[in-house]
């Protein structure tokens, strides 16, 4: 898994602090959200030690402050999350994939749909995000990450696409596992 | 109430709630004030409709799509005594989902009434009862009301009212009532059609009085007809379903303001935000927003919604689309996501 990079999307809280950057070759690298109690590291330790030997990247938003540009590795997979509580999480993602680059539409998009255990807060249209998914063809995960066995099998779940996206599972590309994936959900 | 409509394919992008087949009413200025308060309390059952219904998560191939939502088929208009309708409005009603009843008989009403005051009558034998001190005799009324219901498949719904005579005055003097509940259907077609032999679906159940007599009435039923009841949460989608549609009612110049409450998620002291609009500057935004009258679309609702965010966010930073709605409280009714509503006017 050297060489990997997942870039989360993490787009359902307000405020995003950089907290530590230890450069290309540093173990994990991530960017951690602050004040928000369901933030995503601290609520998902598990999540943390199976990626600590991938670069993990988070973000509030696209398009990506230019200044680090240089210090970007590639990306091998981004993954929006929409937290289904709020309907600013989905307004955001919407807007972001604007700034996302074509290429990444063949397989590398996903999205990662959140607090699905909880229909009576939902906020979020499913059919929305399922047409997000449809439009931009890429597949829609369903998780609760606040429930810590879901926690375990989105982490594996996401651990395999990013193995097929960076091209180490032969003879799976990432396009050919995408198409298999959404023939499957329409199933 | 919402005349029997053909089920039609879920359009991408938005479902349209409107059935093609079914008569749609004109909105006829110079309505009777009493006929209006029908139309509200109808469009307020046609909004418990899609909450007995619920959101089904995952495919929206469920009843969700396809759900009718007209207003007063004329039939039911004509029917629809005020006098008996009187009952709904101004009283506040908790929310519950209930499971099909099993052989549960429209013949029997008046049984019921008398096993129901015979169980009541032996809990507080037990003790199990209610008010200390007072003694009450308690009566037990069972009724139907064929005209509260979503379509002519639906099941007419069922009113329980309790209500009370000290024994201290005299024979005929006034009762007064207690407690009542009834249960309704407001489903359409399709959840009747699936509903097997002997069982009766009445899948929502509103209470006003005491929590006591509700569970005393409530284990009556579960024991008698083998269902169950369970609290009717209401999700912020829905609470903005009905801000939409009961923005859209005529309202008079005197109608209170329409407000919204939301509960910011996340902080260490919990933070409430009540956003109120003029009820005409509401009913106005809606009037552009909506395109065809009588059908109701979730583009609309989203986009309704969001030029209220919006607004609230020019001038105070906040994104309320971030936060949970509540509560929601127009001139004609108010709900809240604990499953209390009320039917004002």
């Amino acid at each position: 898994m050297r060489g990997a990079q997942i870039f989360f999307c993490l787009l359902r809280d307000w405020h995003i602090q950089e907290l530590n950057t230890l450069g290309q070759n540093g173990a994990s690298t991530t960017l951690a959200t602050t004040c928000n109690q369901t933030s995503f590291p601290e609520r998902c330790p598990l999540l943390l030690v199976l990626f600590t030997s991938i670069f993990c990247h988070l973000a509030a938003s696209l398009p990506l402050p230019p200044e680090r540009d240089h210090l970007r590795p590639r990306i091998d997979l981004v993954a929006f999350m929409i937290d289904i509580k709020s309907k600013y999480s989905l307004k955001n993602v919407e807007a972001s994939l604007a700034y996302v680059d074509d290429s990444f539409f063949l397989g590398k998009v996903c999205f990662l749909v959140t607090g699905v255990g909880r229909v009576n807060y939902c906020s979020v249209e499913m059919n929305a995000i399922r047409n997000l998914g449809e439009v931009y063809c890429s597949p829609v995960l369903f998780c609760e990450l606040e429930v810590e066995g879901s926690q375990v099998a989105t982490a594996q779940r996401l651990l395999r696409m990013l193995e097929i996206c960076a091209g180490h599972v032969p003879g799976v590309s990432a396009l050919s596992f995408s198409s298999l994936m959404r023939n499957c959900a329409d199933d | 109430m919402a005349a029997g409509a053909a089920p039609r394919p879920a359009r991408r992008g938005g479902r349209r709630e409107g059935g093609s087949n079914g008569p749609r009413r004109e909105a006829a200025p110079g309505l009777v004030s009493v006929m209006e308060s029908v139309e509200a309390v109808a469009r307020t059952l046609l909004s418990f409709g899609r909450l007995s219904r619920g959101l089904p998560f995952g495919r929206a191939h469920g009843l969700s799509s396809r759900d009718p939502l007209l207003p007063l088929a004329p039939r039911s208009q004509e029917n629809a005594d005020p006098q008996r309708t009187a009952f709904l409005l101004r009283k506040q009603w908790t929310l519950y989902s209930v499971t099909p009843l099993y052989r549960f008989s429209n013949a029997h009403l008046r049984d019921y009434a008398r096993l129901l005051s015979a169980f009541i009558a032996a809990e507080k034998q037990k003790g199990l009862a209610v008010e200390v001190g007072v003694e009450l005799d308690i009566k037990v009324a069972v009724s139907s009301l064929p005209y509260l219901k979503g379509s002519d498949q639906d099941q007419a719904a069922i009113l329980v009212q309790l209500s009370s005579r000290s024994p201290a005055s005299p024979k005929n003097s006034e009762e007064k009532l207690i407690w009542s509940g009834w249960f309704c259907c407001v489903s359409g077609d399709n959840l009747s059609k699936n509903v097997p032999e002997d069982f009766t679906c009445l899948p929502l159940f509103l209470v006003n009085g005491a929590e006591c007599y509700t569970s005393i009435v409530g284990s009556w039923f579960q024991k008698t007809f083998d269902c169950s009841f369970r609290r009717l949460a209401i999700s912020p989608l829905i609470l903005s379903w009905m801000a939409a549609m009961w923005t859209g009612c005529k309202v008079d110049k005197t109608a209170s303001a329409m407000e919204l409450v939301f509960s910011v998620p996340c902080l260490p002291q919990p933070l409430d935000i009540s956003y109120a609009i003029h009820p005409e500057d509401a009913k106005a935004l809606w009037d552009t927003v909506q395109k065809t009258p009588g059908e109701i679309i979730q583009e609309e609702v989203d986009v309704f919604m969001d030029c209220l965010y919006s607004h609230f966010h020019r001038h105070f930073r906040i994104h309320l689309s971030a936060t949970k709605l509540v509560k929601v409280s127009t001139a004609i009714a108010s709900a809240h996501c604990d499953g209390i509503i009320k039917v004002r006017f």
